[in-house]
Formats: structure tokens, sequence, C-alpha cells
């Protein structure tokens, strides 16, 4: 299962009024980290589905949210609940390291 | 049956690979999780590999690596070795997953990470402006003034690939010459984009929620200003990465894996070692490539013995049986 893609338009249906927390991944294709840790999102995804949301958006063709947000170094991994970011994670780390980070949301 | 593990997949870790597979050792490469295919994954071209007239872009270059190696049986596993044994003949190691892979022999080739400044606002603005990666983070920063700190090949390289975005790009460095080869500094010097502030430590980095300025402090007279950049781009060095063999393998005082000579031969029987962390001096692709063949060879000679030393003995066993 490869985690779902957000877009600019739809950000605040998806990612803002969810019901569960949901993570962010901001990403580009020229990013070698962004590629190295997005299958590790989507085993985190598939193993805490009924915890928490995985989904990325590409800051190339939606730049609008990724200057909301103040995006400066990619991969970026935000953590929005309530509409409100609750947890920023920045650069590519090990499976194990980014559980640890998501503790709050999927322990 | 498996006969060595490779720790590492830059440009080391899998010359390693493609030698120790074409010398049938089935080797196991651990390419780690994130940081697969090592330093060239965060570079664009690369324009002094042999056999590149051309340039390739570093990660290409280390897809092709890694295809050489898998040509011939190299088994790449993307995960990071967490704990090693390397003391006993049975070198064992313990992956993030949990899994344990064991061979009699073993080539250590984790490079190097990243040298933090060392200022009390590094992290909490990492990913606020500061960067450690050009080619991920510069689109961030269109039309804006930045700063790259170092004065090697890597940050002259960084600034010259930033001038595509930013407006303004700033090289702080603390000499007064820089380390890095002729042609990036030629390329460096005719930007109109570039300016190079030398004599300048960075001492401060100010910022509440974003990064908006630097402090700097002149290495000649001591006196200090504050330089406004949106961004910084930290490009002074790197570290061996030699974590996981501190108290099992000896370390040089310049920190990098003690080896006899010229050879990858460690402190322990059976553990070689190969690329930037053994290499205090050189840091090249092509010079870890190298490296990466002398460890698998030597790995391989040590195979070899062990061997034949196990058929000697068996031989033995079997004379010393026969009755008398």
């Amino acid at each position: 299962m490869s985690t779902k893609e957000v877009t600019d338009s739809s950000f605040a249906e998806e990612v803002l009024a969810a019901d569960k927390p949901i993570m962010v991944d901001f990403w580009a294709p020229w990013c070698g980290p962004c590629r190295a840790v997005s299958p590790i999102l989507d085993k985190i995804a598939e193993e805490n589905a009924d915890k928490i949301g995985i989904v990325k958006i590409n800051v190339d063709d939606n730049p609008e949210t990724a200057m909301k947000y103040g995006i400066t170094s990619i991969p970026a991994m935000f953590v929005f609940q309530g509409g409100e970011v609750v947890k920023r994670i920045i650069g590519a780390k090990p499976k194990p390291a980014l559980e640890a980070d998501l503790v709050d949301f999927i322990g | 049956m498996r006969q060595l593990i490779i720790i590492g997949s830059g440009p080391a870790g899998l010359t390693a690979g493609i030698y120790a597979a074409r010398a049938n050792l089935e080797p196991l490469i651990v390419a780690s999780s994130v940081e697969f295919g090592g330093e060239l994954m965060n570079t664009t071209e690369v324009e002094n590999f042999p056999g590149f007239p051309e340039g390739i872009m570093g990660p290409e270059l280390m897809a092709r690596m890694q295809q050489q190696a898998e040509r011939f049986g190299a088994e790449v596993v993307y995960d990071d070795a967490v704990s090693l044994e390397l003391d006993g003949d049975v070198k064992r190691v313990t992956l993030g997953d949990g899994t344990v892979h064991e061979a009699p022999a073993l080539v250590y080739a984790t490079g190097s990470a990243y040298r933090k400044l060392g200022l009390p606002d590094e992290d909490r603005l990492s990913g606020f402006g500061i960067s450690w990666c050009a080619t991920c983070d510069g689109a961030f920063f269109r039309t804006q003034e930045i700063a790259v700190v170092g004065g090697g090949d890597s940050a002259l390289e960084e600034a010259t690939f930033l001038t595509r975005f930013a407006d303004k790009v700033y090289i702080v460095h603390r000499r007064d010459a820089f380390r890095a080869s002729a042609v990036m500094q030629q390329r460096a010097f005719n930007d109109p984009k570039i300016e190079v502030i030398w004599n300048a430590e960075v001492t401060g980095i100010l910022g509440a929620e974003r990064l908006s300025g630097i402090e700097l402090t002149d290495t000649v007279d001591g006196s200090s200003r504050v330089l406004d950049v949106t961004g910084l781009f930290i490009a002074i060095g790197a570290d061996p990465r030699t974590h996981l063999v501190h108290g099992q393998l000896e370390i040089t005082p310049a920190g990098t894996i003690a080896v006899e000579g010229r050879s990858s031969r460690t402190s322990l029987p059976g553990v070689f070692a190969a690329g930037d962390v053994v290499d205090p001096s050189y840091k090249q692709a092509v010079t870890a490539a190298a490296s990466g063949t002398v460890a698998a060879l030597d790995a391989e000679a040590y195979l070899a013995e062990l061997h034949d030393r196990a058929a000697a003995q068996a031989t033995a066993e079997t004379a010393s049986a026969q009755p008398a």
C-alpha cells in the first residue's frame, strides 16, 4: 500500500478536518532522502492505520501549503491534529527513530 | 554459506561488494535504511570519477555500483546495523528489525557523518533555515540571501549549486584560502552571485521560529557582526562514523579506524575497514572505491587462510586417529 497524495486544494479537507492525527510528508522527486524515507512511512502507515493517517504532498506541485507551513528542508514530516501542527520531524530517519518520534500518536 | 558481511553502501562498501561477489564470498551488504548509497546520494554532478568524461549524477553512479555488485550475487538489505560482535571467529551483526546475520569476515565501511558547528541554536533551527543538503533544500531559498559555511569541495559545490535559486550566496570561511580543487574555486570566484567572506567564523545563530541571520566573528581581529541571511548551509567536513565499533576496534588519534599499513586489516582478525571511515585525508569517491577493493581482497585472503588451516587440521586429526 502506498501513501496517499494530497494537494493544495485537498489539504484542508484531508488533513485539517481529519478526525485522527495525520502526518504529512513534505517531499519532492529531486530529494534523495525523501525517496529513501518514503517506503518506511508506507510501512508505519500500514502498521498503525487505526491510530494515524499518513499522507504525502509534493512541494514542487503544491508550493502554497509548503510555504504556509514554512518548509525549508525536506523531507519534513508534520503531524496535524485538529487543524494544528502538533509535531515536526525533519530529515530522513530509520524506522525505529521515526517510531520513537511518533510515540505520542502510535505508542 | 555467507562468507562476508559488508556494513555500508557508499563507494567503499559497494566496490567491496563487487569484488567479494566475484570471489564467490556471497556478501551481504547492509546498506542502511535511509542513507543507502552514502554521501554521493546528496550530490548532483560527479565530474571526477574516471570513466565518465561527461560527468554522472551521484545517485546514478551509486545505483550503477549497486547493480554491478548485485549482478555477481551480492545481497543488499535496506536496514541499519545497530550492534556488532566482532571479537570471535564468527562476526555477528544485529539489524534494526532485530534480525541477526553471521559470517567469518566483515568489512566496515560506514563513511562519515556531517560535522556540526556546535552552536546552541543549531539543532533548534535545523530544517527552519539551517540545512545540510543543498540539493534537497536549495529550491526553498529562491530569491533569498543565504550563506554556506566551509572551504572544501562540498562547500564550493553547494554554493555554486545554490546560485540557481538564491539571489546572493555568501561563502563564510575561517581561513584566507580554500582547500577546494582549483576548478571548483574558479567556478565560485567567477560567479557574480557569490561573495566570499574570508577569515570569519560563524559564532551565533539568530532567529526565533526561523533563521534570520548569523553572527560572524573575524578570526584576525576578533570583531563580530551580524549577516542577515535566511538560509545557512553547513559544509564544514565530516567525522568518521565509528560509534558501532568503539571499544572493539583500535581508533587513531584522527578518529579513523586504525588499519595495518596500506592494508584494510583492523586490530581484530577477520575485520576489515574501508572508505572514509579509515581515511583522514583524501575522502574521494574513487579513493573510497579503491579502499573497498583492498578490503575485499584482504578478506578473501583471510578466508582462504582460514580454509587452508581448517583443512590442514582435519588432515592432521585423520592421521592421528589412525591405529599405530
